[in-house]
Formats: structure tokens, C-alpha cells, sequence
């Protein structure tokens, strides 16, 4: 945690430790301009769709990491607010993986066991 | 003795003066806008148990079909229209209207702002020793939105073609289709928003206005389920509110969200882009529905321990396994979901995740319950009225929760998924469960609220005839329900040569469900009358160690005329080698 | 009348170290969280259960896109800026950086605006095909947001006068929580961007 007891109870803020945050507010908006044309340049590349999710994924998640940490004060925030988060993006994880995986994991005529359908053969190109 | 509530109340206001400039709110302030949590925890409460009422009336009429199907219901048949039912004989689309609003009335609009709202904005920030919640005026918005919920969703029994028709579950491609269902998505946009807002009062009240000595561990364990359950309610139910815009959307913009490539409606191919997907709708509304069904039985949980302890004089055996076990329980509540879905194709491999995870989530509920019952041993028990439905309480959940394990295990589930099991199981939970704790917990803090006792005989007819009849509901249903006879027929199965043998069942539920509807004017009566005729009391009648019993009673706005501080634990009954059996968290020595 | 019952609204609580406003804000933004996660779980599930899908690019506007990532971004360090100049008590720079960011949000909408006049123009509408409904009604409800953030901060930026009369400490409070109620809303929009429009 930052030496800076939060950020509440500003009253005698000390102007040399704001000018510290300020001068990594800027380092922090160069940076996410330049990830931005980074983003959109490797999208050009026409990589093929497994690629190219990971990369703007991985991009867009560093992005959100700057922004996060430094413009919301993460970095330097007390336990209880990142516990809550801890948790929220833990569920969000499920959220975003499990219906999806449930939906890989389907019976279709195609892959339903032989034996359910009393030997009868499955559809051909059947389509789930 | 006279009314206490007034000259506390007079008190207070003399105290103040008139120095600080404050003009006392008049009756708008006071009743209807105020930003008091007492005041909203009792609209909410006033609220939710009107709606309990008009849900389980729904439920009366939907019983005399499913008794007695196809015979016109004498009297009320006439009141209710040609439309729904023509010469007093209950249309099919009637039911269904019938289903769906029992279900999303009960849950949203009558079990969850009793529990949450009613119970937890009253008593929570009253046992943390607080002044109130620390948002006040959100407190306030939050009743509102959840009030003109309460009216949108009511106002749609009047749209043409009617209300909601599609199960509180509201599947695609039914719900985008069927009348009414409009109406029920921008309801529940009002009353998810009213939910959200609540939850981030209780969090934030919880963490931050604990007087002082009010450490974590030191919290009455209604405290910790409220404040697990605020954290279900703010993270599950967003996704439901995506999957009501997304329907909406359905159903307003033509999008396909949740409509299928080649969907033929009755002969007719629907007329829409395609592509979408049924499940996702489901995937959406079990996120939330899952958690949901333990906001529904935290609060009772949290309830029955406070009376359970107070009324064995013993402190709660296992509070710290039971802290754990509800924490444990929320985190698991949201990797469950599925275990509603085993029937939609769902191949092995994910099933075994969530039937795992199922059975994982049986145990600190157990462990909960036990503690619950381990809690009785050794007590020296007083049985008033709100210890007996507490008592109550622990086997019909023992019950509730023990049918839902061959639901949770998918190959018993390919029998019992969607059949009279599945209804008798989660109203064992919610109706003997929830619902008679809520009621100890009314007999309980009712002399809190009023200065004054509920008549103790009139409690023990209602508590008998309402334990007994609840029991006649729901435990035939699982025998229908084994018998193979689906939920959501019209005419309870008479049509299917499997239900003929259980047919009979259908009316000893329906008769026990119009007694335990008549049993409730016992208690109507009684909460009104006690009002002003009940015993008027102290402010600590069941001599209970929790800190909402230091306040005055009813407390006034700012609740405890000194700032309270804790001195231990929350249970301190019989305390070795002191005066009296026990002794109350603020009290110093 | 009850504001003054309340503690730690402007002073922290010292065992936790935070004000209520803190932790209320933090506790929306995880419910947003999870409002937008879901969101983007619908649209992982629409997709990969979709018998075709379009690219991003070829039907919606990248250029439009990328300016508007860069404005937000932009109005995100305004933000942060602005409370940086009132906690430094410069009152110009507060209300220069706080205007900023307004107008910069009001600037996103406009530009969100022939977006979408574009869309309607050329038919692209949501019964068209999921991809276009689910990007009216993610984009939509985070320019939503957006408006909601402005007019928050358009208030801050009026009604400051009045709050350092009496009580500056809230003021900072409530910008500060403001700001992350922004913040946020940038970075949806950072995931939105490249999952809709380059993907």
C-alpha cells in the first residue's frame, strides 16, 4: 500500500505528492494512446480469429489495468474495496466462461451415444 | 399502562429543542418520504406482506383447477371475467397467467423485500448499533423504484392479452411471444434496480457504521446473512437485467437473442434474423435465480438463529462454523446454476462440474442446520410463539433441503426435473421455510416496532393451523411428482393415464392451502389489533442480548438515545457465575 | 435532517481507512461489472452457437471508433486531472479540466450519434442480425453511461461554489467518486471497442 493514507480526508494534501500522481497520470494517457493505435494497427494484420482474440484481449486487458491502478487508485487502495473486487471479477470469470463451455458440451444428434438411439445411425451434417 | 411509543417519541423531540432550527417533518415527511430506515423497513414490510397475501390468493384460485378441473369455481369464478374464465371455469391461458405471477410475486415482490427490506433495513442497523443506514435518501429511492415495480407489475393483469403467462422462469421462445411479458421486464428493471441500490446501503452500513467494540465477530449472526445476502443480491442480479433488456430488445426491436434459425410457430415460420440462442436466456436467469433462492433463506436463517438462541438462553452452538458456512455458501451459490438447466442437452462432462458443485453447496447448509439443531441441547427453551415457527423452521428446511439432493444429482433429475417433486421441493424451502420464520421473526420484533406484545393464543392457532396446512400443501406433491406428473399442467395431470393414481392428492393440497388461507386472518387480526391493544412492554421483553433491545420501544429517529458500545459477543446467555441469565452486549461489567 | 447522524462521509473510518461514498461507488461499479460482463458473456455465447458472423470491421466504422477510444481516454485524464486540481485547491484548473471532460463526453455522443444515423441509413438495424442488435444495445447502454457521468459531472462543475462555502471536503469526495464512476465508463468502452469493431 502507498504511503498516502488513501485518499480520504484530503484536507492537507501535500502539492509535491500530487504533482508525483499527475506526472504519472500523463505517463499512463501516453501510454494507453499509443496501446490504442497498437490495437487497431494489429487488427490490419488479419490474423486468424484465435490470434486475434488473444492479442486484443490481452491488449485491452493491460489497457484497463492502467486505468484501474493509476487513474482509479488501485494501486494504493485499502483492502476492503479490493477484496469486493476480488470477488466480483471472480464471478465475472464464471459468467464469462461457464455458459459458454456448457454450450461446447452439448448432446446433438451428432454426438449422441449410440446406444440412446436405439442403433439408429445420426443424422449426417447434422448442425448444432 | 399507556401507549409507550408516544412519550419516547415526545422525548426525544423535547430533548432536541428547538434551537437546531429543525422544522418537524409533517405527515409526508414523516410516513411516506421518509429517509428513516425504521419507516422504509415498515413500507417495506407493510408492502411485501400485502403482496404475500395477493401471491397466495392467486395460488387459492389456481387450486381449485388443479382439484377440481374443469368445474366452475363458485362465486369468485363470476368476479374474474368471461375472458379468464367463462362461465366460471378456469382457461388454460388463465392458468398459466395464474403460474407465472404467483411465482414472480411471491419471490420478488412479497419474500425477498420482507426478508431484505422489511427485516434487514429495520433490524440491521439497529443490532450493529447504528443510527441508521448510511445512505439514507438512497434508502429511500430504493423503497420508491420498488414501489413503482410493485404497480408496473400489478398494472399488467389489465394490458390486452394479460399479465406475464410464462413462468416467473419467463423461457425463450415462449416469453418472447406471449402477452404480458412486456410489462413484467420493465417491472423487474424497477425492482432489480431497487435491489441494487439496497445492497450497496447494506454493504457499505455493515463495514462502516458498526458502533464502537462492534467488530465482525462480534455480529448478531442475522447481521452476517443479511450482509451475505447483500452481496448475492448486488452481484447476481445484473446479468438478469441483461437478460431482461435482451428479451425486451426481443421483443420490441425484433432481434434474435434468444430465437433459434428455422422457429415455426404454429405452423407459421417466425419472421425473424435467426441465429440466436433459447439457453443464453437461461444461462442469464439462473445466474441470478440461483443466488436468489439463497436471498431467499439467508434472512430466515438469520432470524430463526436470533430467536433460537434467545429463547434457549444458551448462546448459538458453532457460530463460527456457521459465519464460515454462510460465507462459503454465498461464494458457491454463484458456480451452481446449471443444475436447473441438466435437462436442455447438457452433455456429462459439464453436468458432473455442476452436479459436483451442487452437492458441494449441500454442505454448509447442513452444517448450518445442524448447528441450528445442536443449538437446542441443554436449552432451557421458552415455547412463545416466534420460538415455536423458529422450531419449525429447522425440519421443514431439513426437508426442503434433503429433497433437493436428487435434484442435484442429474440421473435421479432426468426423472423428477419439472415435475410436482420440483414444487413441493422449493416450496418446502420458501413456504414452511422462509415464510414461517418471517412469521416468528414478526412475533418477534413486533414489540421492538410498537412497545407492544402480539396476543400469544391467537400466535399459537395461527402457528398450529399454519404448520399443519403447510404440510398438507406440499408434502402430497412429491408423491405426485414421483409419480411422473409434469408442474405447470393446467388441470394437475388429469389428462395423463400416469397421474390417475395421485390425482386424489391434488385436493388434500388444495383443501390444506384454502385452511391455511383462512388461518391467516387469525394473524391479519392480530397484527392490527395488538397495535393499540397489545401488552405494552418494556424495551427489552424477551430480555435478549442483541443491541436493537437497548433502544427504546419503537426507537426514535436516531434509534439509541446514547451511542451504544459493544463489550463482547453477541450471545452472551447464562453467563457462569452472573446475576441474570444473561448478559447484553452493551453492558459494561 | 439524518446527514448529520451519519459518520465517515467525509472523514474515513480509521479501521477501514475509507468513507461510505468509497466503498458505495466501488460496490456500483462491481455491480456494473457484472451488468457488462454479462453483456460480453451474451455475446460470446451469440457468436460461438451463430451459424455466421460478421467481422467487426466490415460493417461498423473503425475510424469513428478509434477517435472515440481516444477522446474518452483523453477525457479520463481531464477527469483525473480535475480532481488532482481540486485537492491542489486550484479552482481554474478544476473547472478548465472538469469542462474538458464534459465536453469531451458530449463529444463522444455526437460522434456516437452519426454512428448510428449511419446504421439507420444504411438499414442496419437491430432485426437485421444479432451482431447489429447486440451493438446497439451494448454501445447504447454505455452511451447511456456516458450521458449519465456528464450530467454528474456537469452538476460538480456548477454547483462547486456552494460546496467549498461549506464543506470542500465533500466536494472532493464526490468529484473523486465521480471520477471513478467515469473512469469506468472508459474502460467498458476499452473492451467494447476492439471486441465489436476488430473482431
Amino acid at each position: 500500500m502507498a504511503s498516502s493514507a488513501g485518499h480520504a480526508g484530503h484536507a492537507g494534501h501535500d502539492p509535491a505528492e500530487i504533482d508525483k500522481h499527475v506526472r504519472t497520470y500523463i505517463i499512463v494517457f501516453a501510454t494507453l494512446l499509443v496501446l490504442t493505435f497498437v490495437t487497431v494497427a494489429v487488427s490490419y494484420l488479419h490474423l486468424s480469429i484465435g490470434a486475434a482474440v488473444a492479442v486484443a484481449l490481452a491488449v485491452a486487458s493491460f489497457k484497463a489495468s492502467l486505468v484501474a491502478l493509476f487513474f482509479m487508485h488501485l494501486i494504493s487502495e485499502r483492502q476492503v474495496i479490493l477484496m469486493i473486487l476480488g470477488l466480483t471479477v471472480a464471478f465475472a470469470v464464471v459468467l464469462l466462461v461457464l455458459p459458454f463451455i456448457t454450450n461446447l458440451d452439448h448432446i446433438t444428434a451428432a454426438n449422441m451415444p449410440a446406444a440412446m438411439t436405439h442403433g439408429a445411425p445420426a443424422a449426417p451434417g447434422a448442425h448444432h | 399502562m399507556e401507549a409507550r411509543h408516544d412519550s419516547t417519541a415526545h422525548k426525544h423531540a423535547a430533548d432536541h429543542g428547538h434551537g437546531h432550527g429543525h422544522h418537524e417533518p409533517g405527515f409526508l415527511g414523516k410516513y411516506i418520504f421518509s429517509t428513516d430506515h425504521k419507516v422504509i423497513g415498515i413500507q417495506y414490510a407493510v408492502t411485501s406482506l400485502f403482496f404475500l397475501m395477493f401471491g397466495f390468493c392467486l395460488m387459492m384460485v389456481m387450486r381449485w383447477q388443479l382439484a377440481y378441473p374443469g368445474e366452475p369455481l363458485p362465486l369468485i369464478g363470476g368476479w374474474l371475467g368471461e375472458a379468464r374464465m367463462p362461465g366460471g371455469v378456469m382457461t388454460p391461458d388463465f392458468y398459466n397467467e395464474l403460474g407465472a405471477m404467483h411465482g414472480t410475486i411471491m419471490v420478488f415482490l412479497g419474500v425477498v423485500p420482507l426478508g431484505v427490506g422489511g427485516f434487514g433495513n429495520y433490524v440491521l442497523p439497529l443490532q450493529i448499533g447504528a443510527k441508521d443506514m448510511a445512505f439514507p435518501k438512497l434508502n429511500m429511492f430504493s423503497y420508491q423504484f420498488f414501489f413503482v415495480g410493485c404497480v408496473l407489475m400489478m398494472s399488467t393483469f389489465f394490458l390486452p392479452g394479460g399479465a406475464a403467462q410464462s413462468g416467473w422462469t419467463s423461457y425463450s421462445p415462449l416469453a418472447n411471444i406471449n402477452p404480458g411479458q412486456t410489462g413484467w421486464i420493465v417491472s423487474m428493471i424497477f425492482i432489480i434496480t431497487s435491489s441494487l441500490l439496497g445492497a450497496i446501503n447494506f454493504i457499505v452500513t455493515t463495514i462502516q457504521l458498526r458502533t464502537k467494540g462492534m467488530s465482525f465477530w462480534r455480529f448478531p449472526f442475522f447481521v452476517w446473512a443479511q450482509f451475505v445476502t447483500s452481496f448475492l443480491l448486488l452481484l447476481a442480479f445484473p446479468p438478469l437485467e441483461v437478460g431482461a433488456f435482451l428479451q425486451l430488445m426481443d421483443r420490441v426491436t425484433g432481434s434474435s437473442f434468444f430465437l433459434p434459425s428455422g422457429l415455426v410457430i404454429s405452423g407459421h415460420p417466425l419472421d425473424v434474423a435467426g441465429g440466436g440462442n433459447p439457453l443464453l436466456w437461461q444461462h442469464l436467469f439462473w445466474f441470478l435465480a440461483h443466488p436468489e433462492v439463497y436471498v431467499l433463506i439467508l434472512p430466515a436463517m438469520g432470524i430463526v438463529a436470533e430467536i433460537l438462541t434467545n429463547n434457549t438462553r444458551k448462546p448459538l452452538w458453532g457460530y463460527t462454523a456457521m459465519v464460515y458456512s454462510i460465507i462459503f455458501l454465498g461464494f458457491m451459490s454463484f458456480i451452481v446454476w446449471a443444475h436447473h438447466m441438466f435437462m436442455t442437452g447438457m452433455g456429462s462432462a459439464i453436468a458432473a462440474f455442476f452436479q459436483t458443485t451442487t452437492m458441494i453447496i449441500s454442505v454448509p447448509s447442513v452444517v448450518i442446520l445442524a448447528a441450528l439443531f445442536l443449538s437446542l441441547w441443554g436449552g432451557s427453551i421458552r415455547f412463545t410463539t416466534p420460538m415455536l415457527f423458529a422450531l419449525a423452521f429447522l425440519p421443514m428446511f431439513g426437508i426442503g433441503g434433503l429433497t433437493g439432493l436428487p435434484l442435484g444429482l442429474t440421473s435421479s433429475d432426468i426423472h423428477l426435473h419439472d415435475t410436482y417433486y420440483v414444487i413441493g421441493h422449493f416450496h418446502y424451502v420458501v413456504a414452511p421455510g422462509t415464510v414461517m420464520a418471517f412469521f416468528a421473526g414478526i412475533y418477534y420484533w413486533y414489540p421492538k416496532a410498537t412497545g407492544r406484545l402480539m396476543n400469544e393464543t391467537l400466535g399459537k392457532l395461527h402457528f398450529w393451523i399454519t404448520f399443519l396446512c403447510m404440510n398438507g400443501v406440499f408434502m402430497p406433491m412429491f408423491w405426485v411428482g414421483l409419480a411422473g406428473v409434469s408442474r405447470r399442467l393446467y388441470d394437475g395431470g388429469a389428462s395423463y393415464a400416469h397421474g390417475q393414481h395421485v390425482l386424489w392428492l391434488n385436493g388434500v393440497s388444495s383443501w390444506s392451502a384454502w385452511i391455511m388461507g383462512a388461518a391467516q386472518i387469525i394473524f391479519i387480526i392480530n397484527f392490527f389489533w395488538s397495535i393499540r391493544g397489545g401488552k405494552a412492554v418494556d424495551k427489552n421483553p424477551w430480555k435478549s442480548t442483541t443491541l436493537e433491545w437497548e433502544a427504546p420501544s419503537p426507537p426514535p429517529h436516531g434509534n439509541f438515545l446514547t451511542d451504544p458500545v459493544v463489550y463482547r459477543g453477541p450471545y452472551d446467555y447464562s453467563p457462569r457465575g452472573y446475576s441474570a441469565d444473561f448478559r447484553p452486549q452493551a453492558q459494561e461489567a | 435532517m439524518s446527514a448529520e447522524l451519519i459518520p465517515y462521509i467525509t472523514e474515513a473510518r480509521p479501521d477501514t481507512g475509507l468513507t461510505n461514498g468509497k466503498i458505495g461507488i466501488w460496490c456500483f461499479l462491481a455491480s456494473e461489472v457484472m451488468l457488462f460482463g454479462a453483456f460480453f458473456a451474451s455475446y460470446i455465447v451469440l457468436r460461438t452457437s451463430a451459424a455466421e458472423w460478421p467481422h467487426g470491421s466490415s460493417i461498423l466504422n473503425v475510424p469513428m471508433a478509434t477517435l472515440n477510444t481516444v477522446v474518452l481516454i483523453t477525457s479520463s485524464v481531464t477527469m483525473v486531472m480535475a480532481w488532482a486540481s481540486l485537492m491542489r485547491n486550484d479552482m481554474g484548473k478544476y473547472r478548465l479540466f472538469l469542462g474538458t471532460t464534459v465536453a469531451l463526453g458530449f463529444c463522444f455522443c455526437i460522434i456516437k450519434y452519426f454512428e448510428y444515423s449511419a446504421k439507420f441509413e444504411h438499414n442496419l438495424l437491430p432485426h437485421t442480425h444479432n451482431f447489429i442488435a447486440l451493438y446497439f444495445i451494448m454501445t447504447g447502454l454505455h452511451a447511456a453511461h456516458v450521458i449519465g457521468g456528464m450530467i454528474t459531472n456537469a452538476y460538480f462543475l456548477v454547483a462547486a461554489p456552494s460546496y467549498l462555502e461549506h464543506d470542500r471536503d465533500l466536494l472532493i469526495n464526490r468529484v473523486e467518486n465521480s471520477g471513478l464512476f467515469w473512469h469506468f465508463v472508459d474502460l467498458v468502452w476499452i473492451f467494447l471497442f476492439p471486441i465489436l469493431y476488430l473482431l
